[in-house]
């Protein structure tokens, strides 16, 4: 099997910091892959390189066979490799529905001029726009909440709405930054199911970085560590929990939240 | 998302009534024929404030719409004084010109945000009279006088418009020529904004980072949305040249491109009609406080700080149920 996504010798210095340093891992279509390490250890920063929104010192990442290092984030996107952010970055004065609306824009068919002049197939798009964001809004539990301002929205829907823009562009590839951070044990469970269902349901492969270790032992195939930007293990979740470097990574960070 | 609401249409109706019936009925009625041209100066300024809305619906604030006016001014002027070609052809040529430098200087400047865009806007309009002050083509700062009117408009022989120096009334026909074009061009500001593209705008304002991770080419929406901004400015300054029969590189200067974005502030950035209401205030406004001589100034600012400070959404937030609103549906 050839992987879908590969991670080939990637290194980012930021001036005399090497924030990741020389990584590399495949991930395989249909997996959920997490990424994890103490704070700072690149992880952020890997995924801002796989999606393109940082350049890569060295190395390269390859989608379906094809380099997307150094593209426009954009283009990443329009490839199927789509990112969340870290920090709740939502469009805070529209509503939900409206940003689930918004974020189809790869689904589009018809031409921005198109939709200026309300031509017909500008017209079936905003009706299949919507359709399929109510079908989303729905799917991610947001339904009851689609006509609210995202700027009102607690933690955990804001955290849900996050992954809805970046479903509603029907990636191939999710990377989510830290998709539980904020949730209390209910609300992570909760999204744990929902984001094995966007992988089993909807066919996306999907990467995450956490740091809520429970739920990363539960949810992934495989997992990837990163220490001081370098990766010094990769496995499945029993594997990593009695890999020797890892356990001393997370002892010497003293990180308290951990618990492996 | 696209039809309008009865109310709306009703509103739109009334003003269409005003500008094109009740004002000049006020006018014959008082003889004040002076205000002809006041109110031509309005319209026409008040597309161009236009264009600077819209580049402030993707988060940038424009203080360089003088520029682009002057360009107009000089490209219209230019084709129909030395050229001999009709007025009608320059003015949209004259505002894709416009569009086409705006296209060429937005490609470095538009990945500046903030303070650092506007900074650079500002020097526009002074790179733009200089530019005018140094070309043989313009007439250096003699500028471009005598400019003909705008001739009449025939098509396979009938005649749709007759030439406006054969009008009995020049001034009327000026004015209703910039109502007309005035209208059209908030017409197609607000289907735009509630077109997809002004849905976007809406996504880059609130968070570029996340809209180009939804796949939406930021840099080229940047680029599509100054290029109509400043074609705004084109047919505004184009119309300013033919009715003033005359273009000077000072024509446009700093101070209007302040006061293009003053107008966008002071009407509200919220509503697309805003600008228009902003541009009537502030012509007027400032106009009102001539009595006060040396403290014209001063308490002009004063106010416009005050307006700003207190109504961050504009005059427009002041009034009348939700006609034009730019963020809804
Ligand atoms: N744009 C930047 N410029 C300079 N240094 C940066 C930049 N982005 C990240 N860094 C540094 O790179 C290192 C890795 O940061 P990164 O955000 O990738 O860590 P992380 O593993 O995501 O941490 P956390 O778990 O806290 O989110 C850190 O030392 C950080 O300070
Ligand atoms: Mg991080």
């Amino acid at each position: 099997m050839s992987a879908l996504l590969q991670v080939r010798g990637v290194t980012k210095k930021f001036g005399g910091l090497t924030a990741v340093n020389d990584v590399s891992f495949d991930v395989a279509e249909n997996e959920i892959l997490s990424v994890i390490g103490p704070n700072g250890a690149g992880k952020s920063t890997l995924f801002k390189l796989i999606s393109s929104f940082l350049r890569t010192t060295s190395g390269e990442v390859l989608f379906q066979g094809k380099r997307i290092s150094d593209l426009k984030p954009h283009v990443v996107a329009r490839r199927g490799v789509v990112r969340t952010f870290q920090e709740t970055t939502i469009f805070k004065s529209m509503t939900v529905r409206e940003s689930v609306i918004v974020a189809q824009h790869l689904r589009a068919k018809a031409s921005l001029a198109g939709y200026f002049l309300g031509t017909a197939t500008a017209r079936a798009d905003i009706e299949a726009f919507g359709r399929y964001a109510d079908e989303l809004l729905e799917f991610m539990g947001l339904d009851g909440i689609a006509n609210e301002l995202a700027s009102n929205l607690p933690q955990g829907h804001l955290r849900a709405l996050g992954i809805a823009i970046g479903l509603a562009t029907d990636p191939k590839v999710l990377l989510l930054d830290e998709p539980f951070a904020g949730m209390n044990p209910e609300e992570t469970m909760r999204t744990v199911n929902l984001v094995r269902s966007v992988r089993d349901a909807r066919g996306v492969t999907i990467l995450l970085v956490e740091h809520d270790m429970p739920a990363v032992m539960n949810i992934s195939d495989r997992i990837v560590v990163l220490n001081f930007g370098e990766k010094i293990a990769e496995g499945t979740p029993s594997e990593i929990q009695n890999n020797e470097k890892v356990i001393e990574a997370y002892l010497g960070s003293a990180d308290d939240e951990v618990g492996i | 998302m696209n039809g309008l609401t009865s109310k709306q249409l009703i509103g739109f109706s009334i003003f269409l009534l005003a500008i094109f019936v009740g004002v000049p009925m006020a006018i014959s009625a008082t003889g004040r024929w002076d205000f002809y041209f006041t109110l031509t100066s309005v319209a026409l300024l008040a597309i161009a404030s236009a264009g600077v809305w819209l580049t402030f619906y993707i988060g940038r604030i424009n203080i360089g719409q003088g520029a682009f006016a002057l360009i107009g001014a000089y490209v219209s002027a230019i084709l129909v004084a030395k050229a001999g070609i009709s007025f009608w052809i320059s003015l949209p040529v004259a505002g894709i010109f416009a569009a086409l430098v705006s296209v060429l200087i937005g490609l470095p400047i538009l990945r500046l945000r903030g303070v650092y865009f506007a900074m650079i806007t500002l020097v526009l309009t002074q790179v733009v009279t200089l530019t005018a002050l140094a070309l043989p083509i313009t007439n250096g700062a003699k500028g471009i006088t005598s400019i003909p009117l705008p001739g009449g408009i025939s098509l396979f022989g009938l005649q749709i418009l007759p030439p406006f120096d054969s009008m009995a009334d020049t001034k009327l026909a000026f004015y209703i020529l910039a109502c007309i074009l005035m209208v059209l061009t908030y017409l197609a500001l607000w289907r735009l904004v509630h077109s997809r593209l002004g849905h976007i705008c809406r996504s880059m304002q609130q968070n570029e980072e996340l809209a180009s991770s939804i796949g939406i080419n930021i840099a080229y929406i940047r680029i599509i949305i100054f290029a109509i901004s400043s074609f705004f400015g084109g047919i505004g300054g184009a119309l300013f040249g033919s009715i003033s029969q005359s273009v000077y590189p000072s024509s446009f200067q700093v101070q209007d491109s302040v006061n293009f974005m003053l107008n966008c502030f002071l009407g509200g950035l919220g509503y697309v009609f805003g600008p228009m209401l902003g541009t009537l205030t502030l012509y007027f406004g400032w106009d009102l406080l001539f009595t006060l001589g040396k403290y014209q100034l001063l308490v002009y600012s004063v106010l416009l700080i005050l307006v700003i400070r207190f109504l961050p959404n504009g005059l427009l937030s002041l009034r009348l149920g939700n006609i034009g609103k730019g963020g809804g549906k």
